[in-house]
């Protein structure tokens, strides 16, 4: 499942995008949940009791914010969170 | 067998029971009953008001609470369902619920109070891809209802009024508390009440659609959510998905009960 965490607004479109699939083929435990400065992801246990990431609840309308300083003006040259997930499944749409 | 599924959604609280039938080789479920308690002021203890709703749909369907196998609950308040035996986003059982009412809906729109989001399902109506706006109400129930009430309509004659008008007026807010201001201008101006109307919810449906095309819109295409009542929604958001038809179940805001009560029947 690709499950897409975020919002849009009048500013543009904020979503960071999981695909759980790849999730469960994760080669790295956890990796996202370490590399995130902000702490925002989690491992949840899914509807169809899969191990898998999410991001938090508390950070879900505010991912502008929040993803800010991965963001290339922030001096980072990729996201750590994609960088992490070795795995290719997280995504962002901005 | 029963199993029972209930949905606690921000305004109201839905209770499903499925009866498994014993076919031999083949067993299938039926539906069962179905309850809805709207939760008034005094039970705004969602407790109280899960126990009260589920009590209540048990006495219409003449069944014993040990009866029931299994109870999942889902939807926003799902972990205040004390009683329940494990609980499910609101995702799954609309997808799942969706897809047991039409077996060919590929893309289920969910549009209740206070959310709406896109999902897109599998034949078997599993979860394949979702969006949700995490953020705002403006594509949501709570929002038209916000909006009629600027207009001093009732949600029906909201809905209806809105049939009667063919202007495509845009509303560029995107927060209900901009946008409820942008209504009282358009007011101001003497525009006729049924134009606005159609712009508060071509406007929903425009934010609803972000969300589908963000998963994207495979058809059939259905909806489900209190919104299912509202037509002059159903027409907005039909015009802007650009799809043939947009399939409307039988009793919408039961829908995501009754997948809980079908993802409990697989559990038990």
């Amino acid at each position: 499942m690709i499950a897409n965490y975020g919002y849009k607004d009048g500013s543009g479109e904020y979503y960071i995008s999981i695909d759980t699939d790849k999730c469960l083929q994760c080669p790295v435990e956890q990796a996202c949940t370490r590399a995130c400065p902000k702490n925002m992801f989690e491992i949840i246990t899914d509807d169809y009791d899969d191990q898998v990431a999410a991001i938090k609840q508390a950070h879900r309308r505010t991912l502008a914010y929040d993803c800010t300083a991965c963001k290339p003006a922030g001096g980072y040259a990729s996201l750590p969170c994609a960088s992490a997930c070795t795995a290719g499944a997280i995504k962002h749409s901005w | 067998m029963y199993t029972a599924g209930i949905d606690m959604g921000a305004r109201s609280v839905k209770v499903v029971f499925l009866e498994e039938l014993k076919v031999e080789g083949a067993p299938q479920l039926k539906w069962g009953v179905k309850k809805t308690h709207i939760m008034f002021p005094e039970d705004l203890d969602m407790d109280v008001a899960a126990e009260k709703a589920y009590t209540e749909a048990l006495q219409l369907a003449g069944l014993a609470r040990e009866a029931v196998g299994r109870v999942v609950a889902t939807g926003a308040g799902r972990k205040q369902v004390k009683f329940a035996q494990d609980n499910v986003t609101e995702v799954s059982a609309g997808a799942r619920g969706a897809v047991f009412m039409h077996p060919s809906a590929r893309t289920v729109i969910d549009v209740g109070a206070e959310e709406g989001r896109g999902i897109k399902a599998a034949p078997d109506g599993k979860v394949v891809d979702f969006a949700g706006n995490e953020k705002c109400a403006a594509g949501a129930g709570a929002f038209a209802e916000s909006m009629s009430r600027a207009l001093q309509l009732s949600l029906k004659d909201f809905g209806e009024a809105s049939l009667r008008s063919e202007k495509t007026i845009p509303m560029n807010a995107q927060c209900t508390v901009f946008a409820e201001s942008e209504v009282v201008s358009l007011i101001h101006a003497n525009t006729p009440k049924e134009d606005i109307a159609k712009a508060v919810l071509d406007a929903v449906a425009s934010r609803v659609c972000a969300m589908a095309r963000r998963v994207g819109i495979e058809e059939d295409v259905v909806l489900i959510g209190g919104m299912v009542h509202n037509p002059g929604f159903v027409r907005s958001l039909q015009g802007a998905l650009g799809v043939d038809r947009v399939l409307l179940p039988d009793l919408p805001e039961y829908v995501g009960a009754l997948g809980a009560a079908l993802i409990a029947a697989e559990i038990h």
